[in-house]
């Protein structure tokens, strides 16, 4: 179902988009003008009022948008999991003894060798989606691959470092 | 000479510093420092506790400098478009605001005996909310978010825009050309503003990129002359100083307004505090008493029609109880844009209660109206406004009686 976004211009302020979710809650942003963001939460009793008003800096907005982004492409993830059958997704544990501790992504060349992709990186419970080839591993991290079985191994084998390819 | 000029320092200088520690203290108690300025100005005019002389001059002109800017930042807050869509969409809340605000305002005045010309004024007077102090507000209760809070910005929104078309008014009657040259000078500034708008929107960008960004020292200078120039043109054709320095406001749009807002706010508290102290100077602090139950009497009464003005506004859209009420508490308080009015009629030397009135009415609703616009907050309140939806609902809508 598609999501209806409003937009209400607040002269003089900027501008504020809200949405109601299915579980009934109006949940919006206000644009200020001079670049500032408050994310702001409605009653469920009145609402037309905002119980909360929380102002947000760009990096904070940025970072509320990844996790939310990240988290909806994984929740993506898993029904396609259901739809196509013979693909997978799994979350890989980095081992401790992996030869990428502190190398790039690109370096595995996981994609070229085995068909599967790394299309997410949990670290810290955080999540960082869609690394690029640059992206650097570090100890701890966990990845999330989307392929088939056997490519899934592939990718299991190469990060540590069992493969000799 | 040379002593007049330091007993002019010396004697700006004790002004400032004390309005400055005034506004800090208003701001411990959450005032704003409008009332605090008027009340310092009454303190020192005329019959006052210390009458300024060297610097009275000095003051008049920073107040004139006061209204000016006070006005470019109001247009600069908006743009051509916005006041367009704005003036579409919200047009009937505007007309219900003027006819609910304006009129009492005016009858008041007939019932107190004035002429015409100082009904005229006090309708002025009562129509306007204060934009400044309602924003204040807004954003400190934490209601920016709030739905209802477009409605009060349009009706803000368009009160401003209509004072382009009422300042021309008021000041050609007052000048005593009558209303046929007063219709005139009216048809002179609709057209202005209409065009104003039109360039605007056509070729804001172009008059924007005139002047640079990077240069903030040439944009103040820049800006600021252009604005004095123009407030000062219309000032010659009758537009009234106000309304040219609002269009070039309007005019300016995108980085330009935005650097320029922030150049500009510092000059703007700076001359709108000498603006407030000299509408205080030029009012006796004998003369307030008198007209002080009148006064309340007013305020009373228009700010019970600013309500009314919000929770209709506000119905319009579809908002709920809660949120009319709020829209309707926010929308009471007076300010700066009363006291312009007001100022307008002391120059033109209407009623001479009017000022002593004028004062005391914007003093009552910029102190009460903020704590007023409080109540929907408390507990009670939410409480005595639920239980009254409870029971319309139960009126409106019979529970549905099982088969």
């Amino acid at each position: 179902m598609r999501v209806r976004v409003e937009q209400t211009p607040l002269p003089g302020i900027g501008v504020r988009h809200d949405l109601v979710t299915s579980s009934g809650r109006t949940v919006g942003v206000v644009s200020h003008r001079n670049g500032r963001r408050d994310l702001v939460l409605y009653d469920v009793d009145d609402p037309d009022s905002s119980l909360a008003s929380i102002p947000l800096t760009d990096d904070e907005a940025e970072a509320l948008a990844d996790v939310l982004g990240a988290s909806l492409m994984l929740g993506q993830l898993a029904g396609l999991r259901q739809q196509a059958a013979g693909l997978l997704t799994e979350q890989i544990a980095l081992p401790a003894g992996s030869p990428f501790v502190g190398r790039k992504l690109g370096d595995t060349r996981t994609r070229s060798r085995t068909g599967a992709s790394i299309v997410a990186v949990l670290r810290d419970r955080e999540v960082i989606a869609s690394p690029g080839p640059a992206f650097k591993f570090e100890a701890n991290d966990v990845v999330v691959a989307v392929g088939t079985r056997k490519g899934l191994d592939g990718v299991t084998a190469i990060l540590a470092g069992d493969d000799d390819g | 000479m040379q002593h007049h000029t330091t007993i002019l320092l010396i004697e700006i200088g004790a002004l400032l510093f004390g309005l400055g520690m005034l506004g800090r203290l208003g701001r411990r108690f959450g005032l704003s420092p409008i009332p605090l300025y008027l009340l310092a100005g009454l303190a020192f005019g005329h019959g006052g506790v210390i009458p300024l002389s060297a610097s009275e001059e000095f003051i008049g002109i920073g107040a004139q400098i006061g209204v000016i800017l006070l006005l470019v930042m109001l247009g600069l807050e908006y743009s051509a478009d916005e006041l367009v869509d704005n003036l579409r969409s919200a047009a009937p809340a505007g007309l219900i605001d003027m006819l609910l605000n304006a009129l009492p305002g005016a009858a008041f005045a007939f019932l107190l005996g004035w002429g015409w010309e100082a009904a005229l004024v006090l309708a002025g007077i009562t129509w306007v909310s204060s934009s400044g102090v309602i924003a204040k507000v807004l954003s400190d209760l934490g209601r920016v978010g709030n739905r209802e809070t477009p409605v009060i910005l349009s009706v803000l929104v368009i009160e401003d825009l209509a004072m382009a078309f009422y300042l021309p008014i008021a000041t050609a009657v007052l000048a005593g050309s009558g209303l046929i040259p007063g219709l005139s000078t009216l048809g002179v500034a609709v057209v202005t503003v209409i065009a104003v708008l039109v360039v605007a929107i056509r070729y804001g960008g172009e008059i924007s990129r005139f002047m640079s960004v990077k240069d903030p020292e040439a944009l103040l200078l820049s800006v600021l002359g252009l604005t004095l120039f123009i407030a000062g043109v219309a000032g010659e054709l009758k537009v009234s100083e106000a309304v040219g320095a609002f269009l070039v406001g309007i005019a300016l749009s995108g980085p330009v307004a935005h650097h320029a807002t922030q150049i500009l706010s510092p000059l703007r508290d700076l001359f709108a505090a000498v603006f407030f102290v000299f509408f205080g100077l030029s009012t006796d602090p004998a003369d307030v008493p008198p007209v002080l139950l009148p006064a309340l009497g007013l305020a009373v009464l228009t700010m019970l029609t600013k309500v009314i003005t919000g929770y209709l506004a506000a119905r319009r859209v579809g908002i709920a109880l809660p949120g009319r009420l709020r829209a309707g508490l926010a929308l009471m308080p007076r300010g700066e844009f009363s006291v312009v009015i007001a100022g307008l009629a002391v120059a033109y030397g209407v009623d001479p209660r009017l000022a002593p009135l004028a004062t005391a009415y914007v003093l009552i609703t910029v102190v009460t109206g903020p704590m007023l616009a409080r109540l929907p907050d408390y507990r009670w309140f939410k409480e005595l406004v639920r239980r009254r939806m409870a029971a319309q609902q139960r009126a409106t809508k019979p529970l549905p009686t099982p088969e």
